[in-house]
């Protein structure tokens, strides 16, 4: 038996791990800079931007504000006091109320639906590849595309849900879908959840076909009932795959554009954060505050992403 | 061998010294209504074969809320993809620091215009965009019904909700199920502020803002007849109007399920050309105006220009395209396809316009007369103030506040957003 010297053995050891570490970063280089040229970079400039009162029209005329865009404070001549900033503008707040309502409502009905089907999927019978296949249809048409093809059929004049509504006696008159202001988010969300279940399906079906049938045959032989193998034995089973696909559809339900900018008037009843942020960016003349609204979104996804891990006691290494 | 590469060498060289001007490829980008992309590609067409130079159409959304934001963008991003803008009368300010000064390349042809459109797009004294063709909405009614209920043309707001109510539940009584009174552009953007400065205006309840930049729009003439406006959805205007843009009320207007239309006149053509149900059924005549003091008809000023981008690579030959886009003989050809408006003075008195398109030398003093936005007073901030006047007047449209309140609230958004000036 060899023993060697703990200096010796330390030394031998820091030198493999350097060299370890060393080789690590030479992997892990030319990613790490396609990620900051691609995410950092752009994140950093808008970050700054949100800091300026930079304009569109020349950008390079701006200059520095500190938190003006977010939150300032005037005194006027006459000694009253006036808050301004994107924490006190009411429009940003509804788009953030609009868009968390959205999101909140959206995912868990793609949850419970996707789960649904998957369920369905994962069961044995003829015909299952196609069904499989057909189901993911809705997920592989781009979001433009589906927004316009909605938008036709819940056209007020000539679109075919009214027409299949009115024939069945279900509506007495045409009703106007995406401009009244309260069937326009439900419209909205009827489009995401048609669009966006498959998706969800998907992913819990992967995670269902993951688990060993033995356990679920153990415990139909310990006698328990189809619903307690769902809730005690599958549902904990694939929680985690559930939990990352939810993460993954909140965070893009908390950037919504596409649908709503193409299927509903451009108002303040279905306006989300991005949409709040476009218009300031390249339609008003307020680049910095489309920054600043820009920013705000970043660190509230950041925010909840952390806080959803946190509490959900995720992993996103594929540990358990 | 040595001399046959002299000989290529010297053909070669004879060959770029010969022919000054390489044929380029030029990109424009429009978002046009009806049929204004297929009319700009027939034009477009002629200019390659009388260049050599090949041009691409870049197609946009018919909304010009959407085109402004994509061009302001690409303008700052410093694109030199797109060499020719099509730009919204009311757009010249916002952009002509990135535009190119057509000044000194249109002396010879800017005086075959208008001059009050030539004076439009010109800021600080520098031409920023061609016109090729001026709008000012008419309205559309359809003659027939009209003769049918023995109604005249209104020429109050009134008049037209009482005709329109009349007519409309006459026919529905007969079993047209699917008619509507009237039709506008009630959707939130831009073409609401045309509409709702039609009614307020007409109705003596100011332009919005002042050509001095001072509030106007608080009044209680303006918050009556937005009011009565919030009367006509879901009566005699389909519910859903308040999504309608251009092609969505014309959609109701040309299936025949409408007796009244504000829109543009490039409906007319569209409306009379093979296959419209509702060809030779209709007239156009000037919109109504409010009532009691102050009433008179007012139309808004619309229309569309052609800039050259500063970030152009071709950007003589990109002048030279303006040039022949904007040329009397183009817009002729554009009216009578389009029924648009040429900003052409002789082509008011031309007798093929005046046969194919009788709209056109009836529409001058319209257009002469119709009023612009507040894009001059409001400068750089015009999108902002217009969209808080929609939003206004879209809320008020949807119930969502009266108008008096939503007025209110509006006049202290504008007082903020003009801040020490516009």
């Amino acid at each position: 038996m060899i023993r060697m010297e703990p200096e010796k053995a330390r030394a031998a050891h820091s030198s493999l791990t350097a060299q370890r570490v060393r080789s690590a970063w030479l992997f892990l280089g030319p990613m790490l800079l396609v990620l900051a040229a691609a995410a950092g970079w752009p994140l950093a400039r808008t970050v700054y931007f949100s800091f300026t009162d930079a304009s569109l029209a020349d950008l390079d005329a701006r200059q520095w504000v500190g938190f003006g865009n977010y939150f300032s404070v005037f005194s006027m001549p006459s000694g009253r006091v006036l808050y301004d900033g994107l924490l006190v503008d009411p429009v940003w707040w509804r788009a953030v109320w609009n868009t968390a309502r959205f999101a909140v409502i959206s995912v868990t009905c793609e949850t419970i639906l996707g789960m649904i089907v998957a369920l369905v999927l994962n069961a044995k019978f003829p015909g299952r590849g196609i069904v499989r296949a057909a189901i993911l249809i809705p997920w592989a048409i781009p979001t433009i595309v589906s927004a316009k093809m909605w938008q036709w059929m819940l056209n007020d004049q000539f679109g075919i849900i009214n027409v299949v509504l009115l024939n069945l006696g279900l509506t007495s008159a045409k009703i106007a879908w995406t401009a009244n202001a309260d069937t326009a988010m439900a419209a909205i969300l009827v489009v995401d959840i048609w669009k966006t279940t498959p998706f969800m399906a998907l992913l819990i079906l992967a995670a269902l076909q993951m688990l060993p049938r033995e356990i679920i045959e153990v415990a139909r032989l310990d006698g328990a009932n189809p619903w307690q193998i769902f809730w005690r034995v599958t549902l904990p089973l694939i929680r985690p795959a559930v939990m990352v696909a939810v993460i993954f559809r909140a965070l893009d339900a908390l950037r919504i554009f596409d649908l709503i900018y193409v299927l509903t008037p451009n108002n303040v009843h279905t306006k989300s954060m991005s949409v709040f942020a476009r218009e300031n960016l390249f339609e008003f003349d307020k680049f910095a505050y489309g920054s600043a609204a820009s920013t705000l979104l970043f660190l509230i996804l950041a925010l909840l992403t952390i806080a959803y891990i946190r509490i959900g006691r995720i992993s996103l290494d594929g540990g358990r | 061998m040595k001399l046959f590469h002299a000989f290529l060498a010297l053909g070669v060289a004879a060959m770029l010294v010969g022919t000054p001007a390489q044929a380029v490829e030029l990109s424009i980008v429009s978002g046009d209504t009806g049929d204004g992309i297929k009319v700009l590609r027939e034009i477009l067409d002629r200019y390659e074969k009388d260049s050599g130079n090949k041009v691409g159409i870049v197609v946009m959304p018919t909304s010009g809320t959407d085109q402004f934001g994509q061009y302001r963008l690409w303008l700052a991003a410093g694109n030199s993809d797109i060499d020719v803008y099509q730009t919204d009368v009311i757009w010249a300010p916002q952009l002509a620091s990135q535009l190119v000064d057509l000044t000194a390349a249109t002396k010879d042809v800017v005086g075959a215009h208008f001059p009050s459109i030539i004076q439009s797009q010109t800021v600080n004294g520098k031409l920023v965009a061609l016109p090729i063709f001026t709008d000012a909405p008419a309205l559309y009614y359809r003659k027939d019904l009209l003769d049918k209920y023995r109604a005249k043309v209104p020429a109050t707001w009134k008049e037209l909700a009482d005709t329109a109510k009349l007519v409309m539940d006459g026919e529905r009584a007969a079993g047209n199920r699917d008619i509507w009174g009237f039709v506008f552009q009630g959707n939130a953007y831009e073409g609401l502020t045309c509409n709702a400065l039609e009614w307020v205006m007409s109705s003596g309840g100011g332009q919005v803002i002042e050509p001095d930049g001072s509030i106007s729009i608080n009044n209680p003439k303006a918050a009556a007849v937005l009011d009565m406006a919030r009367g006509w959805v879901g009566t005699i205007a389909p519910p859903g109007v308040l999504a309608y843009q251009e092609e969505e009320s014309r959609g109701v207007w040309q299936t025949g399920n409408a007796v009244f239309m504000r829109n543009w006149p490039y409906a007319y053509a569209l409306g009379n050309g093979g296959g419209s149900p509702i060809k030779g059924k209709f007239d156009v005549a000037p919109l109504p105006a409010g009532t009691g003091e102050g009433a008179r008809p007012i139309a808004t000023l619309g229309g569309w220009n052609l800039a050259v981008s500063k970030y152009s690579k071709h950007q003589d030959a990109a002048i030279e395209l303006v040039k022949f886009i904007a040329s009397p003989a183009m817009q002729k050809y554009r009216t009578l396809k389009t029924s648009n408006l040429p900003t052409i003075q002789a082509l008011y008195d031309d007798a093929d316009i005046a046969r194919q398109q009788p709209i056109v030398p009836r529409w001058k003093q319209i257009f002469l007369n119709a009023v612009p936005r507040p894009s001059a007073a409001t400068r750089i901030k015009y999108n902002e103030a217009s969209s808080q006047f929609w939003n206004a007047v879209h809320n008020t449209l949807s119930g969502d506040g009266t108008a008096a309140n939503n007025l209110a609230d509006l006049e202290a958004m504008l007082t903020k957003l003009k801040g020490r000036g516009w």
